[in-house]
């Protein structure tokens, strides 16, 4: 059992929260996740981990509501439990002096963004990030990104907020001004598809850290596979973080929807119950 | 050995040992026949969970265990890979003293009551029974027996918790909580050592827990093990990967003077075949997960599994049969075992291969698959097949199936279970450049003793072996004990 420590609202559907875990705070790099099971009937989600307090011996995982296990979590209030919580897990991300680096992320992806944009400037690159959200509500994590960023752009589907565009524009518009030698795309599949078709249009390295369905995160079973390169791969293993421009996206999003019926099920079943109390 | 040999002829000279063979002739007790298992009825135990075999009653268990003769020379204990002494639990039945049988089954074997229900008997203690070997007859039901021995002791609320030697202030870490490692943790205990078993998963048992269906192996028998293991001062930590969230390095600077890695095999095969990522297409360690660990065939549990109307398993070993079974109880309309040798080959045990035909399951054997077809949501939808041959024997003795050209067909399924075999994990190996591995990835250690090219790391089950049995694995789980701990008695 973990304790929640405390808890911060990014908006409606974005909760960060304050988990006590201090091995996992001393042992976790940028780009590793954690499993998290909420209560005895949970299941088993993966969730990256956005910061750490080595002091505090907490770990920060910002989480978007999309479903049952991620609206439990984020009904979780400072003093709950979280029934299982294991880590850290994948990967880490390979930080090291690449030159320049834009960082680029959608939604709830700018959370696990942000330590990777943290650990970049640390290691001495020029940083350029582009967050991107459907409208300023969903913006999540600007200051801080700001705070190790050289440059932010914000993106908004409906120009809400910063500038109006996808994602892609805005990267199309740093590219077409300055070299960039690496780039990294975190967000929803669709998003993390095509900007990664637009850094390969530009021959620029890119790594996407991919966000498959997961059960054990150990590498046990196999839910996580996608192809890269024309090889099968388990994310949480090899992953999260593959070449970009190796990785089947069509499959992947089609195997996120594998339980699409029954998880809307869920939800609609867990929406009743909330709704009676 | 000697030892050994003297020790069973001197057990067999008891005197109610001797008494006991007298009651009746040899004669008598050879003309009798094998008893049969009680079993849920096939239909009905096809769509739910109840455990298929309902354990023997005391009086049939007596008269089955006054077929066993006591052999002079007891050739059904070198088939069992613990040695457990067989005609002295069976006679200790046959008399009524069922604890005592119980006991006996201790000795040697940490988990009885898990091994009476999934060893594989028939080519173990039973294939080397007198009867089997002498006399071509049905062997004495010895797995029975042992469940009946343990259940009886675990119903009775009387179970022996053994002894513990007076602590020895040494600090012992176990990886993975699957039977070796419990196997193991017991005995250190035993030993005075104070044992940490660190488990990835939210639950303790490795694959008993989350591999091994409930209808064949109850996880309340697996807990009552636990339990009995805390209550000798084993400790349990959950959601601890040794090498993620603790390195051996930093356990050896907590104070942890020896380790014992018993991780498993629990890295899925696939074969790596066209549309074998579709939607609908999942190792059965994937399947089993979601409905053991995850619960996910229960009310109100949160984890969903694929219910398909008509599933496939590919493979046929005990995990393929547990797959299959599974989806008939998700309730499949058609559950179909696919595989590429002949119903004579399968590696499953005899017992769940007989279960699952009376349950209503397919078998297309002789047949492999080299395809998934999807539609147009990426949905598995049919299974391109080929039929296959036996060829001649190879060196090892097994005829090698071969593919027959031109027989290709399609079936249909909108769920298949690949269940091709588990790779050992990677995980331990990974964190620790230093140990000697094998190209299969299994870690190499001495056969005497368990220890590993890292002096303080020993190693069993089936990260040694690969993917063996649960018998093997808690085998190894005691020898690596007595291994350990005369290490670290040189040691001082
Ligand atoms: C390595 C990794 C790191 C992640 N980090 C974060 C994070 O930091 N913050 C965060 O909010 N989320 C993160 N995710 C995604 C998160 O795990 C899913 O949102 C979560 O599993 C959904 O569970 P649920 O029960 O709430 O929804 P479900 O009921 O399972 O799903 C609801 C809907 O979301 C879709 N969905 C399910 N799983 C995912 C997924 N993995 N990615 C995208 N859509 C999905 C389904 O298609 C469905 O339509 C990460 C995923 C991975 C693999
Ligand atoms: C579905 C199925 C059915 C089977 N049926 C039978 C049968 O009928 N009869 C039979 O004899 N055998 C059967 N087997 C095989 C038998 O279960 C195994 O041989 C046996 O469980 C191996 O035991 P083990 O202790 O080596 O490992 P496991 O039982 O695999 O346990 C390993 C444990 O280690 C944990 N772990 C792994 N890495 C780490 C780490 N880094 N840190 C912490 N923990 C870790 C895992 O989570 C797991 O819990 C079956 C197997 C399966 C999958
Ligand atoms: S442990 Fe297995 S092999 Fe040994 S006697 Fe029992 S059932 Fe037979
Ligand atoms: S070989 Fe068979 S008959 Fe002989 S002691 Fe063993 S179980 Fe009994
Ligand atoms: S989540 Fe099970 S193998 Fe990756």
């Amino acid at each position: 059992m973990n304790k929640v420590v405390s808890k911060r609202q990014f908006s409606e559907n974005v909760v960060g929260l304050d988990i006590e875990a201090p091995r996992i705070a001393k042992a976790r790099k940028a780009g590793h996740f954690v499993m998290v099971r909420v209560d005895e009937k949970g299941e088993r989600i993966p969730l990256t981990i956005s910061s750490a307090d080595v002091q505090r011996g907490t770990i920060t995982l910002v989480i978007q509501k999309v479903g049952v296990t991620s609206r439990k979590l984020t009904a979780l209030e400072p003093g709950d439990m979280v029934h299982d919580l294991v880590g850290p897990l994948g990967h880490a991300t390979e930080v090291k002096k690449y030159g320049t680096v834009l960082c680029c992320g959608g939604g709830v992806g700018v959370a696990p963004l942000l330590p990777i944009v943290e650990a970049m400037k640390a290691a001495g690159n020029r940083v350029i990030s582009v967050i991107a959200a459907r409208n300023k509500e969903l913006v999540i994590l600007e200051d801080q990104i700001r705070a190790h960023s050289d440059e932010v752009l914000v993106m908004t589907d409906d120009g809400s907020y910063g500038r109006k565009g996808l994602i892609t524009e805005g990267m199309e518009s740093i590219i077409e001004r300055e070299k960039i030698d690496q780039a990294v795309i975190i967000g929803p599949g669709i998003m993390m598809k095509f900007a990664s078709l637009t850094t390969k249009k530009h021959n620029i390295p890119s790594i996407a850290s991919l966000n498959t369905i997961m059960v054990d995160g150990t590498g046990m079973c196999g839910a996580c596979r996608v192809t890269v390169g024309g090889k099968t791969r388990f994310v949480c293993v090899d992953g999260p973080e593959f070449d970009a421009h190796e990785v089947d996206f069509d499959e992947m999003l089609s195997r996120l929807n594998g339980y699409k019926d029954e998880e809307q099920k869920a939800d609609q079943e867990y929406s009743c119950q909330v709704d009676k109390k | 050995m000697d030892n050994r040999a003297d020790y069973l002829k001197a057990e067999r000279s008891a005197e109610w040992r001797e008494a006991l063979r007298k009651t009746m002739k040899n004669k008598e007790r050879t003309a009798q026949l094998r008893v049969h298992m009680p079993e849920a009825p096939a239909q009905e135990r096809a769509r739910s969970y109840v455990e298929v075999n309902s354990g023997l009653t005391a009086p049939i268990a007596m008269k089955e265990a006054s077929r066993c003769i006591d052999c002079p020379d007891p050739t059904c204990i070198s088939g069992c890979p613990v040695n457990i002494n067989i005609p002295k639990f069976v006679k200790n039945i046959e008399r009524g003293e069922f604890l005592e049988a119980a006991r006996t089954l201790k000795e040697t074997n940490a988990l009885p009551a898990v091994c009476g229900r999934v060893c594989p008997q028939e080519k173990q203690c039973e294939a080397n029974c007198f009867y089997t070997i002498k006399l071509n007859a049905e062997p004495v039901a010895i797995g029975y027996l042992e469940r009946f021995a343990a259940d009886y002791e675990q119903n009775s609320g009387a179970i022996s918790i053994p002894e513990v030697a007076p602590a020895n202030g040494m600090k012992i870490a176990v990886v993975g909580s699957g039977p070796a490692g419990l196997a193991f943790a017991g005995d250190m205990a035993k030993l005075g050592y104070e044992v940490h078993i660190l488990e990835a998963l939210h639950e303790i048992g490795g694959v008993l827990k989350y591999g091994i269906p409930e209808f064949r192996l109850p996880n309340k028998m697996v807990d009552v093990e636990i339990e009995s293991l805390r209550k000798m001062g084993v400790q349990f930590e959950t959601n601890f990967i040794v090498g993620k969230t603790a390195t051996i390095d930093d356990l050896r600077e907590e104070g942890f003077k020896g380790f014992f890695v018993s991780s498993g095999a629990g890295l899925p095969r696939f074969m790596n075949i066209p549309g074998e990522n579709l939607v609908g297409i999942l190792s059965s360690n994937e399947y089993l997960t979601r409905v053991n660990l995850m619960g996910a065939s229960r009310q109100g549990m949160d984890t969903p599994v694929m219910r398909g109307k008509r599933v496939a398993v590919i493979g046929g070993g005990n995990t393929a049969m547990d797959s299959v079974r599974t989806a008939l109880r998700l309730g499949a309309e058609k559950a179909t075992i696919i595989y590429r040798r002949s119903l004579e080959e399968m590696p499953a045990r005899v017992e769940e291969v007989k279960h699952a035909q009376e349950e209503g399951v397919e078998f297309l054997t002789l047949n492999n698959p080299i395809e998934y077809l999807g539609d147009d949501k990426g949905k598995v939808k049919q299974i391109r097949l080929q039929k296959m041959e036996l060829g001649e024997p190879d060196a090892s003795g097994r005829r090698s199936p071969q593919p027959v050209e031109g027989s290709e067909y399609l079936i249909d399924a909108d769920t298949v279970v690949v269940s091709v075999g588990v790779s050992p994990n990677p995980l331990i190996p990974q964190s620790l450049p230093d140990l000697k591995v094998s190209r299969w990835g299994t870690i190499e250690v001495d056969p005497e003793t368990l220890q590993s090219s890292i002096p303080d790391i020993f190693a069993g089950g089936d990260i040694v072996r690969g993917g063996a049995t649960v018998i093997l694995a808690m085998g190894d789980g005691r020898k690596a004990a007595a291994g350990m701990h005369q290490h670290l008695q040189n040691a001082r």
